[in-house]
């Protein structure tokens, strides 16, 4: 019998073909609606309708200066929650890595525990939650609310990444350091800090870009008072059926979070060439 | 030529225990370093070598007890605050810092104390941080220690083992301690570069001037770099001397086999400066209580081969393996094996005589718990052990094994096993042999050669007839010497243990 044998190539076709479908393709019809607009005298056809090439989408995008303020509220809305779930992830993923507390793996279980449960979910309990200490009802904490559903939302896809490689910092490191005349606080800030990068910019990576979008989170907690982009979005396309704006919209969203990780990235690059979740640079 | 030491010592420790949950790891160590002396702790893994260097390092607290650092107690100082700095096993360089940046490491936090004269002359004393230049100087001073000149720039993650290595000691010299640990520094280099780096160490020990603290479980590393070996087992000191006394004056069995190769036996002192062991008796220099029960060990390079006449002992080669230098034998006397060293080599079934000189017959006090014999098992599943042939339990040699009807041994996995004539090792407790007061009912018989009352029983020695072999017993009751006995041993006290390591 003939065995079968594949070149590392063909096994790379199956995955070719998954980007292609899934990846490639929808970006550049994205990229297409974006650049057109409905027009009856058209060069050609989208999805039955005729449309020539335009920036009218964008235009119109900023043109409103009510979008502006959502793109702002978004990004406010996403740094403050990264910048949130960090301070309280890094010490906790630090705890969780070093000490004896998470022998079985039973505390990181319990904080990572609720990623299992249904996100819509969670986010209306924690509605109630919120109705029933009263800040819900509060217009003026709507922002707030809203922050603190998407740090309960996102705090374990930070705390994991940093767990991680907390986990394989080498505990000898933090001898030496202490060995050459560092105190523990100086340890930390030369050794552990910059050695635990890679973790906090995937952990950023995994939060930022979710939390300019989950209008999930805004609808149900922000009391009608938060719109972030996604909302808009998401109304674009299933409220107002127009998903040519609808996609410049998602287009600016995209260049928005090229830009923040690029500049994330050149913020950390100088000690960490090579490191984890740069390789995405 | 023997170097002059420093009697000055730099480190003291003082009953120091260290017990992880239940064990202990360090068990009432007691030792002092001299200053700029070269100290070695040997030992296998797991005898507290590496925890007692952590703690003069200040990584792990003892227990209990003191280390004495200059007189001073340091016993509860942290790292950084000893002056003293480590070679780790594994370099343990920062991977996110270049080969300068991991050197300068230990100096960009020294501070210094300087002496200013200001304006209106008064000598004010300020504490500042070393100077660039400075630090750049003493860099690559220590770089140039390690014959890495023009590495400054590298990163680390691209240097060789050895290279690696160089680093870390550099990173650790570099800041002029009073004392440097290294913890197995040359542990994951090959065996070439190992040797390289140990004279090379050596060298800078003996150009900088400062203490070593070196732990290691290669035994020839240790005899070849330091001044003292500190030879520990199980937590313990065993042994601490020059390299040559622990070579040739080894306080026990273990040492002795631990550091170099030898013949280790279980001997009896049969008088003045006489000791029986391979059932032969040998003249020796050491004065021992007659009957006492002793470790004989010799050297392979110490055991002679003569003519047939002038041997004391005679054998068969069973096996003889070039080595290089000299060809490394082992000869078969009866049912002992005795390793040869020697540059002619004997063919495998020469029957050859040898020779040991007195002085070459190290004896050393044996903690004497148990009668242990040499033994095989005969056909009949019993044992064959000091002239007699004892019922026995042979499944307790492979656990979980049961005997069928024909008296093959069944293992736990239900491979058949023929015991026939397997060699095993015997022990029996002093108090488990009962002694019979005529000689045909026991299962070995023999004379009483010695009673000696201890307090609230007597010991006693039993000599049987043939092969001389003793049985140590411990009795409530009085016999006499020269007492005919045998003696019964119950089925269930005889414990057995596979030679395995012995069999070729």
């Amino acid at each position: 019998m003939k065995s079968l044998r594949f070149s590392r190539k063909q096994l790379g076709i199956p995955y070719a073909l998954f980007l292609l479908i899934f990846v490639i393709f929808p970006l550049v019809l994205i990229i297409l609606y974006a650049f057109t607009k409905v027009d009856p005298n058209g060069s050609f056809e989208l999805s039955g309708v005729k449309v020539s090439f335009s920036l009218a989408n964008f235009i119109d995008f900023f043109s409103k200066s009510s979008n502006i303020r959502v793109l702002f509220i978004s990004l406010g809305l996403a740094v403050v929650t990264t910048v949130i779930c960090l301070l309280i992830a890094y010490p906790l993923a630090y705890i969780l890595a070093r000490s004896n507390f998470n022998k079985n793996g039973v505390m990181l279980l319990l904080f990572v525990l609720p990623m299992w449960i249904n996100f819509v979910l969670r986010t209306a309990a924690m509605k109630e939650l919120l109705f029933a200490i009263g800040m819900y009802s509060s217009n003026k904490l709507s922002f707030v609310n809203t922050v603190i559903g998407m740090v309960y939302d996102y705090l374990p896809f930070v705390i994991l990444p940093l767990y991680t490689v907390m986990i394989k910092l080498d505990k000898s490191l933090l001898e030496a350091s202490a060995d050459l005349g560092a105190k523990p606080a100086s340890t930390f800030f030369r050794i552990t800090l910059p050695l635990t990068v890679p973790g906090i910019v995937s952990a950023v990576t995994m939060v930022f870009l979710p939390t300019t979008t989950s209008y999930v989170v805004s609808d149900t907690l922000g009391n009608g008072n938060v719109t972030i982009i996604g909302k808009i979005i998401e109304s674009q396309f299933s409220t107002m059926f127009d998903w040519h704006a609808g996609s410049a919209i998602a287009m600016v969203l995209l260049v928005v979070i090229f830009i923040t990780m690029f500049i994330t990235n050149k913020f950390t690059d100088d000690d960490n060439t090579q490191a984890r979740g740069n390789g995405l640079w | 030529m023997e170097k002059v030491m420093s009697k000055q010592k730099i480190i003291e420790i003082k009953d120091v225990c260290k017990a992880y949950d239940d064990t202990l790891a360090v068990e009432n160590v007691n030792l002092y370093v001299r200053k700029g002396e070269f100290i070695t702790f040997l030992g296998p893994s797991g005898c507290g070598k590496t925890t007692t260097l952590r703690m003069i390092a200040g990584f792990e607290l003892p227990t209990s007890g003191t280390i004495y650092l200059n007189g001073q107690d340091i016993t509860n100082l942290p790292p950084h605050e000893r002056p003293v700095n480590t070679v780790f096993q594994r370099y343990a360089l920062f991977p996110h810092l270049n080969v300068y940046e991991n050197i300068a490491y230990g100096l960009k936090l020294k501070r210094v104390k300087a002496t200013y004269v200001d304006k209106k002359g008064r000598t004010v004393e300020k504490i500042e941080k070393l100077s660039k230049k400075e630090i750049d100087d003493k860099v690559s001073k220590a770089l140039k220690i390690v014959d890495l000149e023009e590495f400054e720039r590298r990163s680390v993650t691209t240097l060789s083992g050895g290279q690696q290595q160089r680093i870390a000691i550099a990173r650790a010299i570099v800041n002029e301690p009073e004392i440097l640990l290294l913890d197995e520094p040359l542990g994951a280099l090959d065996l070439k570069m190992r040797k390289d780096m140990q004279l090379e160490l050596k060298e800078m020990h003996k150009k900088l001037g400062i203490t070593f603290i070196y732990v290691t479980h290669d035994q020839e590393e240790a005899l070849t770099m330091s001044d003292t070996v500190v030879v520990m087992k199980d937590g313990k000191i065993q042994q601490i001397g020059t390299p040559q006394d622990i070579y040739n004056e080894p306080v026990n069995a273990f040492v002795a086999d631990f550091i170099g190769e030898s013949n280790i036996y279980s001997g009896t002192v049969v008088g003045d400066k006489k000791v029986r062991f391979i059932n032969k008796v040998f003249d020796c220099v050491d004065e021992f209580e007659i009957n006492e029960k002793v470790d004989v060990v010799v050297r392979p390079e110490d055991v002679k081969i003569v003519k047939e006449e002038k041997g004391k002992v005679s054998g068969v080669i069973s096996s003889c393996i070039f080595k290089g230098v000299h060809y490394q034998m082992t000869m078969m006397v009866g049912r002992s094996e005795v390793v040869i060293q020697s540059t002619k080599g004997y063919e495998v079934g020469t029957k050859v005589s040898i020779d040991i000189a007195p002085q070459d017959i190290h004896i050393m006090h044996k903690e004497f718990v148990s009668n242990v014999y040499d033994g095989y098992i005969t056909k009949d599943n019993k044992v064959w052990f000091a002239d007699g042939e004892f019922e026995c339990d042979v499944t307790q040699l492979y656990e979980g094994s049961h005997l069928d009807d024909e008296g093959y041994l069944i293992t736990q996995d239900g491979e058949q096993i023929d015991l026939n004539g397997v060699d095993v090792k015997v022990e029996v407790g002093l108090k488990d042999i009962e002694i019979i007061d005529n000689d045909t009912d026991g299962d070995a018989c023999g004379s009483i050669i010695s009673i000696v009352y201890k307090g609230d029983h007597y010991q006693i020695i039993i000599r049987t007839d043939d092969e001389e072999e003793d049985f140590v017993c411990d009795t409530e009751y009085v016999w006499n010497e020269n007492d005919r006995v045998s003696v019964k041993i119950p089925k269930d006290k005889i414990k057995l243990k596979l030679k395995t390591e012995d069999k070729k």
